[in-house]
């Protein structure tokens, strides 16, 4: 429960942490986009190290960046031995029937690979650095465009946020129950299949009750101070775009022109 | 059953998520005596709860070692040693309530007992009794622990504790949350029950008119450390000392130095309850 690290936010004073929410979800979201222009090794080198000097920026150690990946390990590996497999072309190492290793798997292998733990480093980046108040801001912000559509951009924003705020109580929670019925004499991670998903059930119905009555408690809080739904409202925070956000994204835009000039016509590896 | 609680220079840590607070307990050394009945205070943080959690190995010391009966909690092979030791320490969480999930009061009791090796028979049987113990009906068994009041849910998570059978009872807090009446019910339910079955108690409490109405032996944490450990009586003698330790005094403790200051006499005792206090006042005849 402690251990997942995606979506958690250090608190510092980096520039990234500086930045404006908006600036790093927009770049967040392109880099994903950018790293399929890469098709050969020098652009992937490019990304790495783009990706580490990120990383470094944040002032987070890499530690925790890589104890981030560690529980979509198994995920990535899985994705990268079906590439390694299946891929066909150039020199063949080993072949058993159905199953070869080719040139043109391994390479493909490593670039997936390479796809999967940047994407999962540079969004850790974006949410190690951004306070998840601040991100549903700036989602807010970008879906305006949607309003026009009459999709209701604010109660969205409104639920994310909430959602967001009651992560920590959530999981200090579960902690919690889970503590209690340790003591009860549950042991977790014991026993058969089965007898380990029965023991999911005395954590997660006082979870389910708790966050019930939370969720109703802070309905009527929020209608005694007359919220309504469909009225306009003020912001309390206010996201402010500085000059740095503006450098941060033209930083992408050069990423990506350079990023073209390496690409290789062919699909050459 | 000898069943006193030894902590050997313990040290430990707490960690939630990414913070982590070293040396929550500092070299902390002690010994709760087998039988007694000890109310552990302090600053918010001074370590209070995680010497609660020390005892039934849900925190693990850093080093150093832990003592139940005869079971020994170190931070190497912990796991048969724990297991042991929390079929001995029953621990009632701050609000136990939340802890509740199954359908029926009953089924919610028997949890515990049935996880520690009991039969089913013999747990419904214990259900039984803890029901009536803790001042419900035992036709509540049958109901729903999610329909009932606050008040009875406490009593409820409290039954499914005691049904546990333990040597030593481990309470964080038993009356927070609740009225004046409902919370001095708890905690005679709770002092009735150690003096029945002979229990080793400690609770963690942050009101010391509780100390100075249940409690025999007080704990006074400050900063991961023991400040004082010894009765009631000594540790509200010196109300400069307990001002130190960011406490406060008993409601007759406080009372009769107001006295003893205004009237600028000195009582012969400490009075902890206002009925003693009474007592004092007509012995020396001011009253």
């Amino acid at each position: 429960m402690n251990k997942l690290i995606l979506g958690r936010y250090f608190p510092g004073d980096s520039i990234l942490h500086q930045m404006d929410a908006r600036a790093k979800l927009l770049a967040g979201i392109y880099f994903i986009f950018v790293l399929f222009i890469a098709n050969n090794w020098l652009s992937y080198v490019l990304l790495w190290l783009f990706t580490f000097f990120v990383m470094r920026l944040s002032g987070v150690k890499f530690r925790v960046y890589f104890r981030g990946v560690r529980p979509l390990i198994w995920l990535i590996i899985f994705t990268v031995f079906l590439q390694i497999l299946f891929t066909a072309g150039g020199e063949i190492y080993i072949d058993w029937g159905p199953i070869t290793i080719s040139e043109f798997g391994l390479i493909n292998g490593v670039y997936i690979f390479s796809r999967f733990v940047m994407i999962i480093f540079i969004s850790t980046v974006v949410t190690l650095t951004t306070k998840p108040i601040d991100l549903t801001d700036a989602i807010n912000y970008l879906l305006h465009p949607l309003r026009r559509l009459k999709v209701p951009v604010d109660e969205i924003s409104l639920m994310l946020s909430i959602s967001l705020r009651f992560i920590p109580n959530l999981l200090d929670e579960t902690q919690k129950v889970m503590d209690a019925q340790r003591a009860r004499g549950t042991e977790f991670g014991e026993g058969s299949l089965v007898q380990q998903m029965k023991k999911i059930v005395p954590i997660f119905l006082p979870l389910f009750v708790s966050s019930l009555n939370r969720a109703e408690d802070m309905a009527n809080a929020m209608e005694v101070r007359g919220y309504q739904s469909s009225k306009p409202r003020s912001s309390f925070r206010r996201l402010n775009w500085h000059g740095r956000d503006t450098i941060g994204l033209l930083v992408m835009v050069l990423l990506t022109i350079v990023l073209v000039m390496l690409r290789t016509e062919a699909h050459v590896y | 059953m000898v069943m006193q609680i030894r902590l050997d220079t313990v040290t430990a840590d707490y960690r939630v998520g990414p913070i982590r607070s070293p040396k929550i307990l500092n070299a902390v050394s002690t010994t709760v005596k087998s039988k007694s009945f000890s109310a552990v205070v302090g600053h918010t943080g001074s370590g209070k709860s995680s010497l609660l959690k020390l005892t039934n190995g849900l925190l693990l010391p850093t080093s150093g070692q832990v003592e139940i009966g005869d079971h020994i909690i170190k931070s190497e092979n912990p796991k048969k040693s724990v297991k042991a030791a929390r079929k001995k320490v029953g621990m009632v969480f701050q609000f136990p309530e939340s802890q509740l999930f199954a359908e029926t009061v009953e089924k919610d009791i028997i949890f515990g007992p049935l996880n520690f090796g009991m039969s089913v028979e013999e747990a419904k049987v214990i259900a039984k009794e803890v029901i009536v113990q803790v001042g419900l009906e035992v036709s509540i068994l049958k109901k729903s622990p999610f329909s009932l009041s606050g008040g009875q849910k406490r009593r409820v998570a409290i039954a499914g504790i005691l049904a546990m059978n333990p040597d030593i009872l481990v309470l964080d807090e038993p009356g927070a949350g609740l009225d004046p009446k409902g919370k001095k019910e708890i905690m005679s339910l709770i002092r009735s029950w150690h003096e029945e079955k002979g229990l080793t108690t400690i609770f963690v409490t942050h009101d010391m008119d509780d100390v100075a109405l249940y409690a025999d032996e007080v704990i006074v944490m400050e900063k991961g450390s023991i400040a004082f450990q010894g009765t009631v009586r000594d540790a509200f003698r010196d109300a400069d000392r307990v001002r130190n330790w960011h406490l406060e005094l008993p409601e007759a403790r406080r009372f009769q130095l107001k006295l003893e200051k205004e009237k600028a006499v000195s009582l012969p005792r400490v009075c902890l309850t206002l009925n003693e206090l009474a007592d004092v006042l007509i012995e020396v005849g001011l009253a």
